[in-house]
C-alpha cells in the first residue's frame, strides 16, 4: 500500500542575502522558504497556498531545479536533484507553467517552435517526429494545428497559456509544477484551464505541485494542501479535511476571508485579520504568526512550533496543538 | 431606494469608439445605467468588455483616441460630464466623483510624502491653509484604519504595504467628500487576508458617509459580498442588470449564469469538473453579427445570430438583454411572447 512519493522535499530552505556587513561579509538573510518539507506521489495533485511573499514560489522554483536550496534536500524518485549533474536531464521529468502567459513565452518564436523547443534540447526525434508530436500537443491543449505557425502575440491569454501547458506536457514530464497558471486570467477561461489541468493529469498520470493564491482554484484541483505563511508550511492536510476542520487559526482566518459569490451569507462571522504580513527579513519571534493571530498565548512570542500530526489526514504548526503548552 | 428621488449618476446611452486602421473599434457600446444616491453599483465584466471605459469615462479620463458618439450623456446630478469643460470637470474630479485603482503603487507619486499628496488635493479644492489640511489628512488616515498615522504622514509610497497603500488611496479620495467613489478593482492586486480589511473598510465608511460607489471588479465573491445592484457587461454592452439578489439567484442571461457557475465552490464537495463558457471573448473588430455572446452560447438559436437582443425588463425583476433568457424554473425559456409586453424602461 505504502507507495514511493515521486518527489520528497525534506526540510529544504532558501535564504537570500540582503545587505552585507564589514568585508563584504553577508550577515542578514531573507528567509524566504524556512524548513519546508512535503511529499508528492505519483498521480496526485498538492497545492500550496498563501499569501504574497509566504516563499510558495520560491519553493516551486526549487522543486524544478530553478534554484538550488540553502539547506535541505529535494529527492526524486528517491534521488537526490542535487546529484543530477545536468540540471538539464531533470526537465525530462519536471516541468513548469508560469504565472504570465505574456512573459513567459517567447514573443519571437513561432508556437510551434515554443512547444519543440523541450524536444530539440533533449534530442527527441527527427524534424519529422517532432512536427507531430508538436500537433498532438497542440491538439491535447484545445489548439489547432495551424496554431503552430502563429506567434504568441496573436493569441489571447487563455490560449498563451494552453501554449505554455503544451510546452511543458512536451517531453511528458512525471511532474509539473503550476505556479498560479491561472490567476492572470479572466475567470471563464480559468474554468477551461483548470478542467484541461485535470483532464491530461487523468490522461497521463502525472503530479502537480499546484501553487495559488485563489483558495477556490487550489480547492478545485488538489487532493492535499499546503498552507504556507512567511516560509513555512503552517497547515498541511487532505483537502476535505483542510475545508471541513481547519485548524491553524490562520487557514481559518485565510478561509474566512474569501469572498463567497452569494449574497445569502453576506452577514456571515468573519475572522478579519488586523495588519499586515510582517518582512521575512524581519519575521518575528516564536510564531511567526502570533502578530497577527487572534488567539495567540504568551508562549506564542518565544515558542515556535512544530508541524505535528493533529489527525490522520493533517498536520498543524500551533501551540493549541502541542503537549508543550500546560492547559 | 425611492424611485422618485433622481439618481446621482445616470449614464445615458454611452457609445464610445476609436477609429483604427482595420476600422472601428467601440469599447463601451450604448450603455445606459444609474447610481443612485448611498447605492452601491457593481460592474462586472472580463477584461476587454468596456467596464473600465465606462468609468473612466465618468470621470473624463479616456485617453483622447477614444471619441464620444453625440448620443451619449452622463448627468451626475444636474450637469451633463461629456459636455463640460475642463476646467470645470476639474472641480468635480476629485472633489464630488473620486476614484481609486488597482493599482495603488502607481496611482501615488513616489517621491513624495503621503500627507502631502493628500493634503495638496484638500488645498486644491476646499481652498484652505496647508498646515489645515495636513491635519484633516491625518484625521483621514485614522479613519481608513492606518496604525500610528503621525508618522506615516511623513513617509513615502514605497515604505508602504500594498495594503496600507490601498487605505492611503481611499483616504486620499474622500478627503474631499465626495458624493460618488469609482472603485475600479480596488482589491483585485492584495492578498486575500488583506483584501477582507479593504473591503470591510469600504462597507463601513459607505455606512458612514451614505457615499455612493461604483464598483468594478471581475470577482463574484466581491460583487455578492458589497453591491447593492449588479450591472453585467460582456463586448462593451450591458448583457443583464438587477439587484444582487436576482442576479445570484435567478441569473436570467446565459454568459451571466456562465461565470456564476465557473467558480469553483469554496465549501461543499468539488465538482469533477467546473462548468466552462466555452471559446474566447471575440475580438471588438469581428464581433458576430446579432448577439454579441452568440459564438460561445449553448442556447443560441437562428434568431441570436441574425438580430442582436436589445436590454429589456423581464417579469422576474432583472433588464436583460437575450433572446432566450433563463426563467424562473431553470431552463431557457422561449420569451419572445413575454418581450411583447413589456416596456423600455428609459
Amino acid at each position: 500500500m505504502k507507495q514511493q512519493p515521486l518527489v520528497s522535499i525534506i526540510d529544504i530552505k532558501k535564504y537570500f542575502p540582503v545587505g552585507s556587513g564589514l568585508f563584504g561579509k553577508k550577515n542578514h538573510f531573507v528567509k524566504a522558504v524556512d524548513g519546508v518539507s512535503i511529499d508528492i506521489y505519483p498521480g496526485e495533485t498538492v497545492g500550496l497556498v498563501g499569501e504574497s511573499g509566504c516563499g510558495k514560489s520560491t519553493t516551486g522554483r526549487m522543486v524544478v531545479g530553478l534554484t538550488d536550496p540553502t539547506g535541505g534536500e529535494i529527492y526524486f524518485e528517491g534521488k537526490k536533484l542535487s546529484e543530477y549533474r545536468a540540471k538539464k536531464s531533470l526537465g525530462k521529468n519536471l516541468q513548469m507553467i508560469f504565472q504570465d502567459p505574456y512573459s513567459s513565452l517567447n514573443p519571437r518564436m513561432t508556437v510551434a517552435d515554443i512547444i519543440a523547443e523541450p524536444l530539440v534540447l533533449h534530442k527527441v526525434g527527427n524534424a519529422k517526429d517532432r512536427r507531430k508530436r508538436v500537433d498532438e500537443l497542440l491538439e491535447r491543449v484545445g489548439l489547432d494545428s495551424y496554431h503552430g505557425s502563429r506567434y504568441p502575440i496573436e493569441f489571447s491569454g487563455g490560449q498563451r497559456q494552453r501554449i505554455g501547458i503544451a510546452r511543458a506536457l512536451a517531453l511528458q514530464p512525471k511532474l509539473i509544477v503550476c505556479d498560479e497558471p491561472v490567476s492572470a486570467l479572466d475567470v471563464s477561461i480559468q474554468a477551461q484551464i483548470l478542467n484541461l489541468l485535470k483532464e491530461i493529469q487523468k490522461d497521463m498520470g502525472l503530479s502537480y505541485l499546484f501553487i495559488a493564491h485563489g483558495i477556490q482554484a487550489v480547492k478545485h484541483i488538489s487532493d492535499k494542501i499546503a498552507v504556507m505563511y512567511l516560509g513555512k508550511i503552517i497547515e498541511f492536510a487532505d483537502k476535505e479535511e483542510l475545508f471541513a476542520n481547519p485548524r491553524h487559526p490562520y487557514t481559518k482566518a485565510l478561509l474566512s476571508a474569501v469572498p463567497l459569490p452569494n449574497p445569502k451569507m453576506r452577514d456571515r462571522e468573519r475572522i478579519i485579520l488586523q495588519g499586515d504580513l510582517p518582512s521575512p527579513a524581519n519575521p518575528p519571534a516564536g510564531c511567526s504568526f502570533h502578530t497577527r493571530c487572534p488567539v495567540a498565548m504568551e508562549q506564542c512570542r518565544s515558542i515556535d512550533p512544530n508541524l505535528l500530526s493533529t489527525s490522520e489526514q493533517s498536520l498543524t504548526a500551533c501551540l493549541l496543538f502541542e503537549d508543550r503548552v500546560a492547559n | 431606494m425611492s424611485s422618485k428621488e433622481s439618481p446621482l449618476l445616470e449614464v445615458k446611452n454611452l457609445e464610445t469608439f476609436i477609429s483604427t486602421p482595420k476600422g472601428e473599434i467601440k469599447p463601451v457600446n450604448n450603455v445606459s445605467f444609474s447610481i443612485n444616491k448611498g447605492e452601491i453599483v457593481a460592474l462586472v465584466g472580463e477584461s476587454g468588455s468596456g467596464k473600465s471605459v465606462s468609468s473612466l469615462s465618468i470621470m473624463g479620463l479616456n485617453a483622447s483616441a477614444i471619441q464620444y458618439k453625440p448620443e451619449s450623456s452622463i448627468y451626475f446630478k444636474d450637469k451633463d460630464l461629456l459636455r463640460l469643460e475642463e476646467k470645470e470637470m476639474r472641480k468635480i474630479r476629485g472633489n464630488e466623483i473620486a476614484m481609486i485603482f488597482q493599482d495603488p503603487m502607481f496611482s501615488l507619486n513616489p517621491v513624495h510624502t503621503i500627507g502631502k499628496q493628500i493634503a495638496e488635493s484638500i488645498v486644491l479644492h476646499k481652498k484652505v491653509k496647508y498646515k489645515e489640511a495636513l491635519e484633516t489628512a491625518l484625521d483621514l488616515l485614522n479613519k481608513v484604519g492606518i496604525p500610528d498615522a503621525k508618522r506615516r504622514l511623513n513617509d513615502y509610497p514605497h515604505q508602504l504595504s500594498g495594503g496600507m497603500r490601498q487605505r492611503v488611496m481611499i483616504a486620499m479620495a474622500l478627503a474631499c467628500d465626495p458624493q460618488l467613489l469609482i472603485a475600479d478593482e480596488p482589491t483585485t492586486a492584495l492578498d486575500v487576508t488583506i483584501q477582507a480589511q479593504i473591503l470591510n473598510l469600504l462597507r463601513k465608511l459607505q455606512k458612514e458617509t451614505g457615499i455612493s460607489i461604483l464598483l468594478i471588479t471581475h470577482d463574484l465573491g466581491v460583487v455578492a459580498e458589497m453591491a447593492d445592484r449588479v450591472l453585467v457587461m460582456y463586448c462593451g454592452k450591458i448583457v443583464e442588470e438587477g439587484t444582487v439578489a436576482d442576479i445570484f439567484e435567478n441569473p436570467l442571461h446565459p454568459y451571466t449564469k456562465g461565470l456564476m457557475s465557473s467558480v469553483p465552490e469554496l465549501y461543499g464537495p468539488s465538482k469533477e469538473k467546473l462548468d466552462t463558457i466555452p471559446g474566447i471573448v471575440p475580438n471588438p473588430l469581428e464581433l458576430p453579427t446579432g448577439c454579441n455572446f452568440v459564438t460561445r452560447c449553448s442556447y443560441a438559436t437562428k434568431k441570436c445570430s441574425q438580430t442582436a437582443p436589445t436590454l429589456l425588463q423581464h417579469p422576474s425583476g432583472n433588464r436583460v438583454s437575450c433572446w432566450n433568457p433563463f426563467g424562473k424554473e431553470g431552463g431557457s425559456a422561449h420569451y419572445e411572447t413575454a418581450a411583447t409586453s413589456i416596456n423600455y424602461r428609459h
